[in-house]
């Protein structure tokens, strides 16, 4: 087991294995996300009450939750890196950053669509878009902050801790935002009611998360590889490949 | 040669950071002048008419008192780290988690303490009924002191680091967001008849957590960036 953590942990190894993951990563996640948007823009049930527009759905929630999910990989490399202090961990919680931000910037971007069908006005103070707002804000500072070091290893170190403080704020963030909007807004905006939501609906949604998934495995691999090579520029084994 | 007991270092580090600031009290008067130049920018804003001006007034006493305490984090650990009198610490064997804690606890006392005790007049000239002063003082008591520990963790992160301000404030200013919705939302509550009870236990309960965990990662970050 440790054999393999460090084997793994020794940038040509992983240099090598990301470049022979990649495409096996890229070209299932196009087929399962061709499928699941087939699936559910076209052949899913109209909704009764909001017709076609709810089909954004099926972009909206996996983009959003992917965003937390990946806030959370984030961090857990981070931990690692900080704990068994694992360049190739720090180097995987820097490539996360870009894609997560870019997930939460598109979560935003189609609730916001969504919200002008559905309410009437392109934002509303709704308790999930506005804590994704404030992901993005999480995201952004993360990313300030890793780029205001010149060097790489107090950069990975710092940035290490804003992302551990960071996730143990996620939830308590989510948590009061949801109390706030529930104060404020009376209990009308139950269109995003999930149980209601029927089982054929769901399972492209499903197939949409793991597609997602899937593209964000094909994504970390190429920018992990990215880092590696910026990261390992001077080293022997590179010039040796090279 | 014999290690100090933590709790003497600690308050040793406490009292020398008051016995500086007191040396240049106008330093420290900065945020206060500040906050109360803030809360006038609001009424010249909007309107002069204190009854829509008390609708707002818990949330811009909040949001004023939020930036004014970020205003003087910024300096929290840069004259140490630049003198080596942090390295003295980190080398010191003392937990650096408590003299760090000390010296977040004497900046509180500076400019979370001012701000709070002011905050009653700042709010009545916005129209706060008397009613809502012991909520809004409790409510800023505890939000400023959480603030003060996460900004330390901000200050300690960006000590090293050029144009650390705006940075310091891009880190901090989402972490604190939960503070300023319990805190604000207490105030309007007290002002609604309602009992504020439950986000003041709120915010005490992020207190504490924050105090818990906030000087294990300040000590971390700070342990970054004294190195090298």
């Amino acid at each position: 087991m440790w054999l393999w953590i460090h084997k793994f942990g020794s940038p040509p190894h992983a240099y090598r294995l990301l470049g022979k993951l990649a495409p096996w990563f890229g070209w299932s996640s196009v087929v399962l996300i061709a499928v699941a948007a087939y699936w559910g823009l076209v052949l899913a049930p109209r909704d009764y009450q909001q017709g076609d527009a709810f089909r954004i759905l099926y972009v909206h929630a996996p983009t959003a939750w992917m965003s937390m999910f990946i806030y959370v990989a984030m961090a857990v490399a981070a931990g690692i890196g900080m704990i068994w202090r694992i360049k190739l961990a720090h180097a995987a919680a820097a490539a996360c950053a870009p894609i997560g931000a870019s997930f939460t910037f598109l979560a935003l971007a189609t609730g916001s669509i969504w919200g002008k069908p559905m309410w009437g006005t392109w934002w509303v103070w709704d308790a999930r878009l506005t804590s994704e707002l404030i992901l993005l804000f999480l995201y952004l500072g993360y990313m300030a902050l890793r780029s205001s070091f010149d060097d790489p290893q107090r950069a990975d170190r710092a940035s290490a801790v804003l992302a551990l403080v960071g996730v143990i704020n996620v939830p308590i963030i989510h948590y009061s935002v949801e109390w706030w909007t529930t104060l404020h807004q009376p209990a009308s905006v139950t269109k995003f009611d999930k149980p209601s939501i029927a089982l054929e609906m769901l399972y492209p949604l499903f197939l949409m998360i793991i597609g997602l998934q899937l593209y964000f495995g094909w994504a970390i691999s190429r920018r992990l590889r990215g880092e590696i090579l910026r990261r390992e520029r001077n080293a022997k084994w590179l010039q040796e490949a090279a | 040669m014999k290690r100090a007991p933590t709790f003497t270092a600690a308050g040793l580090v406490f009292r020398r950071d008051l016995m500086l600031a007191w040396r240049r009290w106008d330093e420290v008067a900065q945020p206060l002048i500040f906050y109360v130049v803030v809360t006038t920018l609001f009424p010249l804003a909007t309107t002069p008419d204190l009854s829509q001006l008390r609708e707002i007034s818990g949330g811009v006493v909040w949001v004023a008192a939020l930036l004014a305490s970020l205003l003087a984090l910024e300096s929290l650990f840069r004259s140490d780290v630049e003198d080596g009198t942090m390295e003295q610490w980190v080398l010191s064997g003392q937990p650096l988690g408590w003299l760090l804690l000390a010296k977040v606890a004497s900046h509180w006392v500076l400019t979370g303490l001012p701000l709070v005790i002011v905050s009653p007049v700042v709010g009545t000239a916005l129209g706060l009924p008397f009613d809502a002063w012991g909520t809004l003082v409790l409510s800023l008591l505890l939000g400023t002191a959480t603030l003060s520990v996460l900004g330390g963790i901000g200050a300690a992160l960006t000590v090293g680091v050029r144009r650390g301000s705006v940075l310091l404030s891009l880190l901090v200013l989402p972490l604190a967001m939960p503070l300023l919705i319990f805190g604000s939302r207490s105030v309007g509550m007290v002002m609604d008849g309602d009992s504020p009870a439950g986000p003041l236990q709120l915010l005490a309960a992020i207190f504490f957590l924050t105090l818990s965990l906030g000087p294990v990662a300040m000590s971390a970050a700070i342990r970054i960036s004294v190195e090298n």
